[in-house]
């Protein structure tokens, strides 16, 4: 009986004691990660230069490099050399539920990080820093927003941009038809084809659409930024442990300067599949996010 | 599931729509009427067009029952999706001096509305045409024969005698065609109609509220489906005639 006794408040000394020694178990994404034997990346399919499949299908791009990078991470972590890695293409309809849902354990594209976001999923540190601005045919003479008056713009539906533009529209009273298209393949026909004017977007995005027109000189970025926005590489809401490792690594990328390498590699040199060139110089906005990595929303 | 449902954030329909347009549940009925808008114009001309070819496919000879299958060969058989983006996209730039105008003269949201009306009438008439044609043949071939020989001609035929009975004896595969032009009318959304599955996903992009946001646009294409059928039903019995499919003689 007394040796009952001992054992009993005996374990309930250790047991406590035991649940501190494991404080680094594994818990979330990581758990399932190792659990499950893989990891599961969401990625886009033609946001060019971020995330896109290339001549030859395969992803690449800008947050796909980076996205890599945390993968690394992750195989380091869980001591999983061999990890697999699903890849799996996304919409930006369907991103934030197959990431609520599990069948994505991390997004890497191109995902604004926005106040409404954060209440569903939660944001790694910054990965680009973009402005809104607008596409036009060189001769058609529209400099900046004002010129828009009367004319036919065209957004991708659901962007930061459809927003903005309805409400400029509304405010200032200028007679613009809005059309929202599809994707923004899409947006960029709809401008090709003569039915808008004007195509508005980020501006890395509209350097993307235009690398591949038929003849890219013939396009050109033009207009106040009316908007910066952060992208992020998006995990499900509340896992701190697997936040903590995907900030860690996003961060010591952009400090340690293999972050303003990839931004060469991936905005001014050549890139797949025509091989043309961005040629977008590195914003102060992006200077200043890669001396101090955070992951602030700009809305 | 109940408790999943509970837990989701139902307030989100009385905020303000990011278009300014007034609330999340005024900018979905928006979606809600131009969907009825679209289907019930393409409708209209679904069972124009489509009465038209299944009665050509029943008439004598070989031509004009070839060109009817033609037609509906080619409508039902090239995807809707493909069929949208040939009106929308591929139709004004081969067309020169017309396509231009409609590109650029025409409001962005006339054009996809007529594009829209226009792909899914001609695709829903090759449908209804197969059925107005089952219709007409359901019936006994000594109809025809003895319209004729009472020494009406053959337009007379189809419109005293044929059509009368085939149109009530196809009401049900009608409300099908209805019921599935409804549904198919959200291919809209991706050339950029405002239509409600559209307006359930820019107002789960606004909000990131997803499933709040298919959740009552599934409600709502059920409430529009179920009061077709109820009307349809409700027609069916008020134009059955005694003697035919369960009328009382």
């Amino acid at each position: 009986m007394k040796n009952y006794v001992a054992a009993i408040i005996g374990l309930c000394l250790v047991a406590p004691a035991q649940r501190a020694w494991t404080a680094d178990e594994l818990t979330g994404t990581l758990k399932k990660i190792k659990d499950a034997g893989f990891i599961s990346v969401g990625h886009r399919e033609s946001s060019i230069p971020f995330s896109y499949y290339d001549d030859k299908n395969e992803v690449v791009g800008y947050s796909q490099d980076l996205v890599m990078m945390v993968v690394g991470a992750v195989k380091n972590r869980l001591n999983m050399p061999n990890l697999q890695v699903k890849l799996i293409p996304v919409t930006s309809q369907n991103r934030i539920p197959l990431i609520q849902n599990g069948t994505i354990d991390i997004e890497s594209g191109s995902t604004t990080n926005n106040v409404e976001r954060q209440q569903q999923v939660s944001f790694s540190d910054t990965m680009f820093i973009i402005a809104t601005r607008l596409l036009v045919k060189k001769d058609s003479g529209i400099k900046d927003f004002p010129d828009l008056k009367g004319k036919n713009v065209v957004v991708t539906a659901g962007t930061t941009s459809e927003r903005l533009i309805r409400e400029m529209n509304e405010k200032n009273n200028m007679g613009m038809n809005i059309i929202s298209a599809k994707d923004h393949g899409e947006s960029f026909l709809t401008l090709q084809s003569g039915r808008a004017s004007a195509f508005m977007l980020d501006d890395a995005l509209l350097a993307g659409e235009r690398a591949k027109a038929r003849r890219p000189d013939e396009w050109v970025i033009v207009g106040t930024p009316q908007s910066k926005e952060a992208y992020g590489m998006m995990m499900r809401k509340g896992d701190d442990q697997f936040k903590k490792l995907v900030d860690e690594t996003v961060a010591k990328a952009e400090t340690s300067g293999q972050a303003a390498k990839l931004y060469q590699k991936w905005f001014q040199s050549p890139i797949p599949p025509k091989g043309l060139n961005l040629d977008l110089p590195l914003s102060d906005d992006m200077k200043e996010l890669f001396k101090n990595p955070n992951d602030k929303a700009f809305q | 599931m109940v408790s999943f449902v509970a837990g989701l954030d139902w307030n989100i329909f009385f905020q303000p729509a990011f278009d300014g347009s007034g609330t999340y549940l005024r900018f979905l009925l928006i979606g809600l009427a131009w969907t009825i808008l679209l289907s019930v114009t393409a409708w209209i001309l679904a069972f124009v067009i489509g009465s038209i070819v299944g009665v050509l496919r029943t008439f004598p000879g070989r031509l004009l029952p070839g060109l009817g299958a033609v037609y509906v060969e080619l409508f039902r058989n090239v995807p809707l999706l493909v069929q949208l983006f040939l009106w929308y996209f591929v139709l004004p730039e081969i067309i020169p001096g017309l396509g231009t105008w409609f590109k650029q003269a025409l409001n962005p949201l006339l054009q996809q509305f007529v594009s829209g009306v226009l792909c899914l009438g001609f695709f829903t008439a090759a449908r209804v045409a197969e059925q107005v044609r089952s219709g007409i043949n359901s019936l006994g071939r000594g109809q025809r024969g003895a319209g004729l020989a009472l020494g009406l001609n053959l337009p007379q035929v189809y419109q005293l005698i044929l059509l009368p009975v085939a149109y009530r004896i196809i009401i049900p595969p009608l409300t099908s065609e209805f019921l599935n032009i409804i549904k198919n009318s959200a291919v809209a959304s991706t050339i950029g109609l405002a239509e409600l599955s559209r307006q359930a996903q820019q107002l789960g992009e606004f909000t990131a509220h997803w499933y709040e946001s298919f959740i009552a646009v599934t409600l709502l294409y059920g409430i529009i489906n179920v009061t077709v059928m109820i009307v349809s039903q409700f027609v069916e019995r008020v134009t059955r005639l005694p003697g035919y499919l369960g009328g009382r003689k």
